[in-house]
């Protein structure tokens, strides 16, 4: 019996994987033990989810063997993945919305005991057992469609559980939950650990990661770059493996004392997002809002853009009152919003480059009614060379650019409105470090012309290179306001977590 | 939540039961006669080819897929199978016809799965395209006559009564057997869709198909039958519309279709997926056959009936998608 | 950039394997029927029917466009046209004078088309305002337009125009039928639209994701109410057409042009979910569809078996489009 050390539930030897021409993944050693909890962490594009895909069966491997429970197999399928207890909850959770919560736990254990007849008491019987498991309560019988994003993900806890998961994989599991939350998820991490079952992390979060987990991988470039107790390692250390670079922080640009007033918000309330938010933005300032998902940062930044209309309260720009809950007005008032979500609600995939660029442009370029192509074509051009967007042709389909091009794409199109005011949400998740550095360069040279900007994030290094001032959020309230001379990083995630 | 989520279910249904209540009182009071057990069985007679179309459209609708193909199954499995057993056995029995209209209707309804479920083809365009197709080669291929000397078999099932008889007012009335065609497609349907997985599967799918996918349902398979069942409930649907009607007529039924998804979609199943249920459906037939029923005993000429559905239709569904709009907008 | 000028046909490109086909079909029906096929009679009755439908198959690109479908435009035709009928038989007679019944023609056809016009903005604000799937909304409004040609002509055909209202469907202009005019206008009109106009361009970008559209601050519904109303517009012309060929108005004329419709736009190559169509494919696919037709009718070939030709290839076009989208790599258009 080898009680004090079991064999590996899985472990990958010299795993390799190559994707037409492209190495996502090379030689790779992984290995989690019963009852473990692994962060694995790395950059987009590190080889996270390619891992994950291969433990999971999803993808084969192109190099290297794998073993659950210290015997090799050579071919993986999803099914056998899941024989062997692997369950990934994937960032959306995988749930049938219109189904109840004891549905939505049992279906996948109903499913494996090959059971034509639905038996309705004995799906609330194993959906009341992993609840009970982990030590929650929610109504068995609610439409899951109704249900929070924290109880959601607790379903898909469940649901794994359920299935009698001995590994569950979590994909970004913090993203959208608040601080309450994410403490409830470390104490159910616990009791998994204590059921015998490991966990998977994977991540990009840096705090995040090394709270929650006992043990940190580390992908770059599809190569393991570190391994160890997560005591081992600070938010420094693992950016640096992250990233393989120094990243020092540099500044935000100066702000004149005398900058005028752009944008003042006051007492803005909305019921369920946020409440009584007040704050103003002055001419070429750059104000960071962070928080953990859930805080109501997006929504705050929604609202002065006209996507969600707040209760009340009142935003002013250059002094004129807004016309709330309506983009077009808040478009024409000289907001700009790049948001977070680059491919569903940024771009148009399909579409070409110039289109992404000029479709805020196109009733500026008409005269009668006809669309001078030309010069929209000209000042599309002129703004993806200023943004320095490597697009040879501008009317290939957007998509074929890279993450750190499409962002530049994205922040072109509301350029070239003139925005006096530019919202930025997230305006480097999903870019790689070179592009990161870019774009943050771009922020300075916005705020220096006057352009009022409001960066959204969660990532503290770049709020402290970028930002004058930063605000922080819970649970719907502005918390706090830092001064960017008087704050460092540890305050900050300190002040987040706290 | 749990109130309020059961509570909107029910919205949906009551208002529909509403609907059907207010029109039954102004029918009755402008002629008093409308509320009797005379009316109540016509109305159920009337109901009983729509009832099972629904119920099968609602299918589809609840797996995240709509059909529109399935009058021209049904006129195609009926006429069919009538001309077949009229050359080769028109003194066969009519549960034989029957089940040779609903192997027929189940063979064509495999077409469409194929198609859609295993081709993976918008399913609207594609049952847009089988209506012609299955018609079309009804007309062209099978006959285009009208065949009034049906199997003796199909005038005997027309003919049978559970009950009959003539109340004290005077009134006469008449339950025939389709009636338990129709209860038992209701009780099938109910069975399948709460008590198997092959059911729970089906809104599944229509919920999310991804995840269902993910979660190990055969998704192909089970979008599959269900098209191959809404074509089996087609071919009984056809097949008792012909015995009724002592006629086998290849130029009928098509056209019904707006009528049975106007039933489903007011009985709360969704164009999304996911959502439909059986009452729901049953409630939306009522409402359907009242309106067509009473509006000329109410008064209302009978070629304003398109309109009043049509009305019926952009009301019905409007004001939800509305309230579901604005609940949408307001989440933030 | 003269290339935004003319876009140089690319040989990969659906619309050229459009041109094939339709050069295909033509050819086929030729040579099956020579004579008959070719004769200037038949080249020119062809020119005279394909407008009626084509222009409602111009309709259902604009909606198609934008993720959605309009089943109302045969009920928009029909309910147009007995608007127009009405008017005509009420106040204007056949023994009338030409320059008067011109103007009773000319008030007709407004109230045709604003009929359209309506009835297209009501199909607008039911899916933009109101948030209503366009299947359910077309489908439900559809009927209510045919109910009300049903309810204005109690079901029966309205007949008894003046003269000069057959001019519409039936003339020439410099030997060219006049629908054919009418249909090659409204097509460059559409085409120019969507290729030249920020409106056109917005259609388009909303399709491709409607998501995107609104962080883009394009405003949806207005945009939405345009499409519809123009689809409207475009059904009521050909009701006119169809009127006029017909010299009658009847509340369910045409019934089998709602299939055609989705079939024309879908074999042009339009994306039924939204955001890709060339005109120029609707109207390849138009003539490869008359010429069908035609070539059908010349071989006897009857009505029904017509129908079941048009579901085959309907549903033949569709398996052919999603198995060459699978295994092509570009999917940039």
């Amino acid at each position: 019996m080898h009680e004090n050390n079991p064999a590996p539930l899985v472990e990958l030897r010299s795993v390799t994987k190559k994707y037409s021409g492209v190495t996502a993944l090379e030689a790779v050693d992984f290995s989690v033990r019963p009852g473990e909890a692994v962060c694995l962490a790395g950059e987009n594009g590190s080889g996270k989810s390619t891992l994950i895909k291969i433990i999971s069966g999803v993808e084969p491997a192109s190099g290297g063997s794998i073993f659950f429970n210290g015997n090799e197999y050579p071919k993986i399928t999803p099914r056998l993945a899941a024989s062997m207890g692997v369950m990934v909850i994937f960032q959306d959770f995988s749930l049938f919305p219109n189904l109840s919560v004891a549905e939505n736990i049992a279906f996948g254990s109903l499913l494996s005991s090959e059971l034509k007849v639905f038996d309705r008491s004995k799906t609330v019987l194993i959906a009341q057992k992993a609840l009970d498991q982990i030590g929650v309560d929610i109504d068995l019988e609610t439409r899951v469609e109704n249900l929070s994003v924290a109880q959601k993900q607790l379903v898909a806890v469940c649901r794994a559980l359920a299935s009698k998961a001995r590994l569950i994989i979590m994909d970004e599991p913090t993203t959208a939950l608040t601080q309450k939350e994410v403490r409830r998820l470390q104490d159910i991490i616990q009791m998994l650990k204590l059921n015998g079952v490991a966990v998977i992390f994977v991540s990009h979060k840096l705090s995040e990661v090394l709270e929650v987990s006992e043990k940190v991988f580390v992908l770059r470039n599809g190569k393991k770059v570190a391994e160890g107790p997560a005591s081992d390692f600070d938010t420094t250390k693992l950016t640096y493996h992250m990233t393989g670079k120094d990243v020092s922080l540099s500044d935000p640009g100066s702000l004149s004392k005398d900058a005028a007033t752009l944008m003042e918000v006051s007492s803005l309330t909305k019921h369920g997002a946020f409440a009584d938010i007040n704050f103003n933005l002055r001419a070429g300032e750059v104000l960071g809002i962070t928080g953990l998902l859930g805080s109501g940062r997006t929504s705050v930044a929604k609202a002065i853009f006209g996507l969600v209309e707040p209760d009340s309260g009142s935003i002013r720009v250059d002094g004129e009152k807004l016309e709330l809950g309506d983009p077009q007005k808040s478009a024409a008032a000289g907001i700009g919003y790049v948001p977070e979500d680059r491919l569903t609600e940024g771009l148009f995939l399909t579409q070409s480059i110039m289109r992404n660029v000029a479709i805020g442009r196109l009733d500026s370029h008409t005269s009668g009614y006809i669309l001078n192509i030309v010069s929209l074509l000209d000042e599309a051009q002129s703004w993806l060379k200023k943004l320095s967007v490597k697009a040879p042709n501008v009317d290939a389909p957007v998509q074929s650019l890279s993450g750190g091009n499409q962002q530049r794409v994205a922040l072109a199109r509301w350029l070239a409105r003139s925005p006096r005011i530019l919202i930025l949400n997230g305006p480097s998740v999903g870019v790689d470090v070179g592009s990161k550095a870019e774009i943050h360069e771009i922020i300075r040279t916005l705020s220096a012309s006057g352009i009022g900007i409001l960066v959204i994030s969660d990532d503290l290094p770049e709020l402290l290179s970028t930002c004058h001032r930063i605000l922080v959020m819970r649970d719907g309230s502005i918390i706090d306001s830092f001064d960017r001379n008087n704050v460092n990083e540890g305050d900050l995630a300190q002040r987040l977590a706290s | 939540m749990n109130f309020i989520s059961k509570d909107l279910l029910k919205r949906n249904e009551t208002l529909v039961a509403v609907v059907i209540a207010l029109f039954c009182i102004i029918a009755t009071i402008a002629d008093p006669r409308f509320f009797s057990i005379t009316t109540v069985s016509d109305l159920l007679r009337a109901s009983i080819v729509i009832g099972i179309l629904a119920v099968g459209a609602m299918v589809v609708l609840v797996s995240g897929g709509i059909d529109v193909s399935f009058t021209a199954i049904a006129v195609f499995a009926m006429y069919s199978s009538s001309v077949l057993f009229l050359s080769i056995n028109p003194d066969a029995s009519w549960p034989m016809i029957f089940c040779v209209s609903i192997a027929f209707g189940a063979f064509l309804g495999a077409i469409n799965g194929v198609l859609i479920a295993l081709i993976g083809l918008p399913t609207l365009i594609v049952t847009l395209g089988t209506l012609s197709v299955f018609r079309g080669f009804l007309l062209t291929f099978i006959g285009s006559q009208r065949i009034s000397d049906l199997p003796p078999s199909m005038r005997d099932f027309s003919r049978g009564v559970i009950a009959r008889g003539t109340t004290e007012a005077g009134n006469f009335y008449s339950i025939p057997w389709s009636v338990l065609a129709l209860l038992f497609v209701i009780v099938l349907t109910w069975v399948i869709l709460q008590k198997t997985m092959l059911g729970r599967s089906i809104y599944a799918i229509g919920g999310s198909v991804e995840s269902a996918r993910r979660i190990g349902i055969n998704v192909k398979w089970t979008q599959f039958f269900v098209y191959v069942y809404v074509g089996a409930l087609a071919g009984l649907a056809g097949i008792i519309y012909g015995s009724v009607g002592r006629m086998a007529d290849p130029f009928s039924l098509v056209g019904l279709e707006l009528s049975v998804i106007a039933a489903v979609v007011l009985g709360g199943a969704r164009l999304i997926g996911g959502y439909g249920t059986i009452t729901g459906t049953l409630l939306g037939v009522a409402l359907i056959v009242i309106v067509q029923n009473s509006l000329i005993v109410i008064g209302i000429p009978t070629t304003w009936q398109s309109v009043t559905i049509g009305l019926l239709i952009l009301i019905g569904t409007g004001l939800p998608a509305y309230r579901a709009k604005k609940v949408a907008k307001n989440a933030g | 950039m003269l290339r935004y000028m003319f876009k140089k046909p690319q040989l990969s490109s659906p619309e050229f394997r459009l041109l094939l086909i339709t050069i295909l079909v033509f050819l086929s029906m030729a040579a099956l029927s020579p004579d008959r096929f070719l004769s200037s009679q038949n080249l020119t009755s062809m020119a005279f029917q394909f407008p009626e439908f084509a222009i409602l198959a111009l309709a259902m690109t604009i909606t198609m466009m934008t993720g959605g479908i309009d089943l109302s435009v045969v009920g928009v035709a029909n309910f147009s046209a007995v608007t127009a009928a009405l008017i005509l038989t009420h106040f204007a007679d056949p023994s009338m004078s030409g320059s008067q019944s011109l103007t009773w023609l000319a008030l007709a056809i407004f109230a045709a088309v604003l009929v359209g016009c309506i009835s297209g903005f009501i199909n607008g604000i039911l899916v933009s305002f109101f948030g209503l799937p366009a299947i359910l909304a077309t489908l439900g409004s559809g009927l209510v337009f045919t109910g009300f040609a049903i309810a204005m002509t109690g079901g029966s055909a309205v007949m008894g125009f003046p003269d000069t209202v057959a001019l519409i469907g039936n003339s020439q202009i410099i030997g060219i039928p006049v629908p054919l005019i009418i249909f090659g206008v409204l097509a460059t009109l559409l085409g120019l639209i969507l290729t030249r106009t920020a409106f056109g361009l917005r259609v388009t970008m909303y399709g491709a994701n409607p998501l995107a559209a609104l962080y883009a601050a394009v405003n949806i519904d207005k945009m939405l109410v345009k499409v519809y109303m123009l689809a409207g517009v475009f059904s009521s012309v050909s009701g006119l057409i169809v009127m006029s060929r017909a010299n009658s108005a009847k509340a369910d004329y045409g019934s089998s042009y709602l299939l055609l419709a989705v079939l024309i736009a879908v074999l042009g190559g339009i994306n039924p979910y939204g955001g890709y169509g060339r005109v120029i494919g609707v109207v390849l696919a138009v003539l490869s569809m008359q010429f069908l037709s035609s070539g059908l009718n010349m071989l006897q070939v009857s009505n029904f078996a017509r129908e079941f030709i048009w579901g085959a290839l309907l549903i033949l076009v569709m398996v052919i489009n999603t198995y060459s989208s699978r295994f092509s790599t570009n999917s940039g258009r």
